[in-house]
Parts: C-alpha cells; sequence; structure tokens
C-alpha cells in the first residue's frame, strides 16, 4: 500500500498512474488526482484517499546542465540524491536540501523546502528558475517566478496541477567535504547566542536538543562546505521490518548516548556531506522504528524567541527534536512555510489520543504566537489553524486545478 | 542500444553514460528516444540516436550502426494478456518484435562486429518455460534464447560475445499491470547487472539478479503433469 513516511493516516487509492514520460503525457479524465513523488511528507499531504495518485518517479530523467551558470533542468521525478551523485564530482551542489536526499524535485517544489542555511539560501523555491505545469484541462504552461501560477505551485501541495520539469540554480561547491563543528550547548540562552554568531558566519546551521535533559542540553551543529580530502562512507544500514522501539526508556537512552557521542568525536572535523546533510538515510525505512501505527512529526516557526521557550517546555520526549532559526529571506509561495522566527521539530510514535493531545497544546502554542504549522509534516492540524498559518491562502485558491486535490486539502479546507 | 527507450535499457545506458562512453541509441519514438539522450548527454555520455522501428528494414539499420563494441538489444513487448491469447495477428506481431527482428538484426550484425565485441541481448526467465500467464511472450523468448544459445556456440573463436540476459520480474512499463511483489527488481538493479556482466566477459546465460538461475531450475524440473496444474 501506498504510504507517506508517517505511515499516519493510511489511504487506499482508486488508481495508482504511474507516469513515464513528458512526451504524450496525458492525465486521467476523472480526478481527484495528486502527484506523488518518493513520498517523503509525513502526514497526509501526498495522499488522496478514495482518488488517484499520479506517481512521478518514472519521470526521472535529466533535461539538460549548463555548467557555465549551473543551471540545471530536470523532470519532475529526478530525486535530490541523484542530482548530487552525478553533480557533486563536478563541483554543484543542490542551492537547498533537507533532511533526506530521497525527496523528488517536484516534491522539494510543492513544498516549498527549506535546509540548514535557510538563513543564506531561502527556500528551494526561490531556487527556481522555471517550471512546467501540466493542468487537468490539458494545457502545459511554462511558468517563472513573476507568474501568479508559479507562486501558487511552490509551496502548492501538488494542488495546482502536475510538475513536469524544472530548472534549478545549482551552488558551486570547492569539494565533496564540509567542515563541521558540532558544540554542545545547555539552555535556550546559550541556544540563541549560538545561533546568533553561527548564522552571521556558517553556511549550515542547526541544533539537535535532549527535551529530557534538566538543562534543555543539545547540540549545535554548524558547517561549510570545504575543501579537503574525503571518503564517501560505505555499506548502509536498513531497518528490514516493523520494530516498535521508540518509548520513553530508549528516547531516554538513545539521546544521553547521542550527546555524549558528539561531545566525544569532538568539536571539530571534516565530514563527507552526505553523513552532514543526511545522517538518518545511513539506515533504510528508519520509520519503521516507530511501530506500525506510524509516527507523528511536528513542525512549526514561531516568530519569537519567548514562544520558543514555551513550546519547548511544554515538549514531549522525542529522540529527535530539532531547532533552527530561519533567516529573513521572503519565500517566493503563497503557501510557503518558511519565515522569519524559529522553526521547532520533533517526531512522536503515534499512540493514538495521547500523542494527539500532546500535539493539540503544542499547536495552540504555536498559534497563541502567531506561527504557522508546515503541512509536510502535519496529519493533523485543523482547519482553523491552517487558514492561520497561510494568511494567503485566499489568493491560493483561485489556482486550484478544479481535478486536483488531497487528504490534506480536504481535511484542511472548508 | 536498440530499443533504447525500454526501462531496461535506460538504466544500462546510465551508467555507460555516466562512464563517457559513446552510445548510439535506435528506438521508434522520436520524442522518447531525444528525452533519453538529452538525460544521457546530461550524465556525460555522447549520444547519437536514429528513429528507426526494429521491426522494419533491418539490413537498412545495421548499415547505420557501424561495428559497436557492445550491442545492447533490448526491444520486447509482453503484450496484453487477453489478446495474446486470442488474437493470432497479435500473437504474431509479438513474435515479429521479441524473436524475428531479434534474428535478423543479429544475422546481419553478427559478421560485422570487430573481435572483443560482445552482444547482450534481453531475454526472459519466461522463456524456460511455457507458462499460460505469459502465453506467446514466453514462446518469443525461448526462441529468443535457443537463437542466441547457437549464435554463441557459431561466434566461438570469433571473440565475438554472446550474453542472454533474464531478467525475473522488473518494475518497468511493460509489467505496470502486473501486481507487486517481493520477486520484483528495479530497472536499476537490472541495468547494474547487465553493465556487470558485460565489464566481466561473460559469454554465457546471466540470470538477473542470480538467484533467478536457483528459481527457474526449479520451476524445469517439476514434471509435466505437476506442472500444467500449477496457477502461477
Amino acid at each position: 500500500m501506498t504510504e507517506s513516511w508517517g505511515r499516519y493516516p493510511q489511504a487506499r487509492h482508486a488508481a495508482e498512474v504511474r507516469l513515464n514520460w513528458r512526451a504524450g503525457l496525458t492525465l486521467p479524465v476523472v480526478g481527484p488526482m495528486l502527484p506523488y513523488g518518493q513520498g517523503r511528507s509525513y502526514g497526509d499531504s501526498c495522499l488522496n484517499d478514495g482518488g488517484k495518485l499520479l506517481r512521478t518517479a518514472g519521470l526521472d530523467r535529466f533535461i539538460s546542465f549548463d555548467a557555465e551558470s549551473g543551471s540545471l533542468r530536470c523532470e519532475a521525478g529526478v530525486t535530490l540524491g541523484e542530482i548530487l551523485r552525478l553533480l557533486v564530482p563536478r563541483g554543484f551542489f543542490v542551492p537547498v536540501v533537507p533532511g533526506t536526499k530521497h525527496v523528488s524535485v517536484g516534491g522539494a517544489i510543492a513544498n516549498d523546502i527549506h535546509g540548514k542555511n535557510h538563513h543564506r539560501a531561502g527556500s528551494f523555491g526561490a531556487h527556481v528558475r522555471k517550471l512546467e505545469l501540466l493542468r487537468s484541462d490539458g494545457e502545459a504552461q511554462e511558468l517563472g517566478p513573476d507568474d501568479q501560477l508559479f507562486q501558487a505551485t511552490v509551496g502548492g501541495l501538488g494542488l495546482t496541477g502536475l510538475i513536469t520539469w524544472a530548472e534549478i540554480a545549482l551552488r558551486r561547491i570547492p569539494v565533496a567535504a564540509v567542515r563541521m563543528e558540532a558544540i554542545p550547548f545547555a539552555g535556550m540562552d546559550e541556544f540563541l547566542s549560538l545561533s546568533e554568531e553561527s548564522d552571521a558566519e556558517f553556511e549550515y546551521t542547526v541544533a539537535w536538543v535532549d527535551v529530557l535533559s534538566r538543562l534543555q542540553r543539545g547540540v549545535f551543529f554548524r558547517g561549510d562546505h570545504a575543501a579537503g580530502a574525503i571518503h564517501a562512507p560505505r555499506g548502509q544500514a536498513a531497518v528490514p521490518l516493523d520494530v516498535p522501539a521508540v518509548n520513553a526508556l530508549t528516547v531516554r537512552v538513545f539521546n544521553a548516548a547521542y550527546y555524549a557521542a558528539q561531545k566525544l568525536a569532538g568539536r571539530s572535523r571534516l565530514q563527507h556531506w552526505d553523513p552532514f546533510f543526511f545522517p538518518l538515510d545511513g539506515v533504510a525505512h528508519w520509520n519503521r522504528l516507530y511501530g506500525r501505527r506510524g509516527l507523528l512529526q511536528f513542525q512549526c516557526v514561531v516568530p519569537t524567541p519567548e514562544a520558543l521557550r514555551a513550546l519547548l517546555s511544554e515538549a514531549p520526549p522525542s529522540p529527535l527534536t530539532v531547532l533552527k532559526r530561519f533567516g529573513p529571506a521572503r519565500s517566493p509561495g503563497m503557501l510557503s512555510f518558511p519565515r522569519p522566527g524559529f522553526t521547532f521539530a520533533l517526531d512522536l510514535p503515534n499512540r493514538g489520543e495521547e500523542t494527539f493531545a500532546q500535539l493539540a497544546r503544542l499547536e495552540a502554542l504555536a498559534m497563541e504566537a502567531g506561527g504557522a504549522i508546515y503541512p509536510a509534516k502535519d496529519a493533523r492540524m485543523s482547519a482553523e489553524t491552517f487558514a492561520r498559518s497561510f494568511p494567503r491562502l485566499g489568493e491560493f485558491s483561485a489556482h486550484l486545478d478544479p481535478a486536483f486535490s488531497s487528504s490534506f486539502w480536504r481535511r484542511v479546507h472548508r | 542500444m536498440l530499443g533504447a527507450t525500454s526501462a531496461i535499457a535506460q538504466a544500462a545506458a546510465r551508467i555507460w553514460a555516466e562512464r563517457g562512453e559513446e552510445l548510439l541509441l535506435v528506438g521508434r519514438d522520436p520524442q522518447k528516444l531525444e528525452a533519453v539522450a538529452a538525460d544521457l548527454r546530461t550524465r556525460g555520455g555522447t549520444v547519437e540516436t536514429v528513429v528507426h522501428d526494429l521491426d522494419r528494414d533491418q539490413a537498412g539499420l545495421v548499415g547505420r550502426v557501424g561495428a559497436p563494441d557492445v550491442v545492447l538489444l533490448a526491444q520486447g513487448v509482453f503484450g496484453d494478456a487477453s489478446r495474446r491469447d486470442r488474437d493470432p495477428e497479435y500473437a504474431e506481431s509479438i513474435l515479429r518484435t521479441n524473436l524475428i527482428s531479434p534474428v535478423r538484426l543479429l544475422t546481419l550484425l553478427a559478421p560485422a562486429l570487430p573481435p572483443g565485441s560482445c552482444i547482450a541481448a534481453l531475454s526472459s526467465v519466461a522463456g524456460d518455460r511455457g507458462r499460460a500467464r505469459v502465453g506467446v511472450y514466453g514462446a518469443s523468448k525461448a526462441g529468443l534464447d535457443s537463437f542466441l544459445s547457437a549464435l554463441r556456440q557459431r561466434l566461438q573463436g570469433s571473440g565475438v560475445r554472446v550474453l542472454a540476459l533474464k531478467p525475473g520480474f522488473v518494475d518497468t512499463p511493460m509489467t505496470a499491470s502486473l501486481p507487486k511483489t517481493p520477486l520484483f527488481a528495479s530497472a536499476a538493479q537490472v541495468g547494474r547487472g547487465i553493465v556487470r556482466a558485460v565489464d566481466m566477459g561473460r559469454d554465457a546465460v546471466v540470470y538477473l539478479p542470480w538467484w533467478w538461475r536457483l528459481i527457474m531450475l526449479a520451476v524445469k524440473a517439476l514434471p509435466e503433469g505437476v506442472f500444467k496444474r500449477l496457477k502461477f
């Protein structure tokens, strides 16, 4: 069964249409339909219960690359990992990468994803120069950043039509290494001053925090592309089946061990780009560690340090609690999530009502502070929260494709 | 690369392109062929295309191909099951694409190939024993296997190798209608297997992945009285 990364909620699709060629591409006559790339959204934004999925994994061809300008044109199903595998050896990097390289270009645009360099580079959509959108009326439109429909499509959750190809501006990097520093900290004040100091000097910053520790200790990671010889990591682990391994005890043990390991590894080291950007990709199917019922991820952005403190004091224990300060860059999409402030993310095993109540408290705190919740990570926010998170929702709705919809959209839009 | 728009051919071609090889792509659909060529060029290959229906004028095509180091023969149709079993014209068209055209092409090409070159032809485990589910498709691959075996013997000593590549279930547009089981391999996986077999200098029948050899040994060993009652 086709699932999202969080494996909650489950959906049954009336049909899954595999798209393989741009030439002669026709969409189903009857919707509702939704593009589905790699299924790395956590909740239901990539699901279309009762409807159809347009699977784009077969649209995985490069179209052209101009090494002068760094401009790459490729089909929407190409993954960021494939781009990196091909072009890092030629000295180029994807300008914005999320926590996994296994996402498609179409998905990166539709969710206007962000990365550890948001304070410098803004969101993924800011680096998209052109894209082609196929609407259900059969019309294919080539769009650029100045087009309204482009701005609706970036961050548009796949609801404005099917992206068939896109042109992205890649950035030049010296070599495949990252000079990274892992700095242990305790408490929010230290996190805030580290953010302040590091964002000015480093391309990539992010922090991991152990909410179980009384001092709210954590590790602040910062890095830059660097010169130096470094080998790609070998081998990959995988979780072969559902093992519900995440619980209060294992989180406590994991967090203590992770903190200690980072401290031991030393403050400054040279690392290959792959484990620096995508540590979790080292374990295939890690979502199975959350058991058959899946996991709920929560990510919000709040404008002030005070609101961030309030969230942390309410945060239930999670092995992956992550903080990052977003920069001032204006996101290009009408429904783009990144905006100035602090973003806070965590994963929780799905334990039903208890988990939903915990997340409702976090949601309420984010809303009180005038924040927003990230649709790509969400399986439960209310319609009211969605509307408050995205003030340009009305403007966006005018650009919806009438034959496109998703489980998420039907849940949050009335 | 004959039938260069096939998913398995593309997967192998990507590896060769990233090594900077020169590739000549032959296929019927100009738009699809151009999409594949653009992809392979971006990956680092030097690519030319020839739009040609492989079911026709094989002599004309062979004249344009020159003397490649490797010939990957990848054209093939699986066919619609219900039509395959009822429509003789349709059944014949499957035989033409999967068996007769490859026989014509390889008959013309083989004498032109230089020593050290390699013919790598995509067959299928379906050729190992006829099954109701695959019908004439299996027959076409059985015929191709037999032809390749004869060709391999004939070319011994000439320095030209003949690889019969036999994938099991592969997740491609050709098998879109089949329910996916854990036995399915990805096109990328099979593509890597093809390149490895060519690199290793093999001159034999190669199952992809390798464990299909064991499965097919067992399938072939079943007595006909048992086999004919099976539903797989």
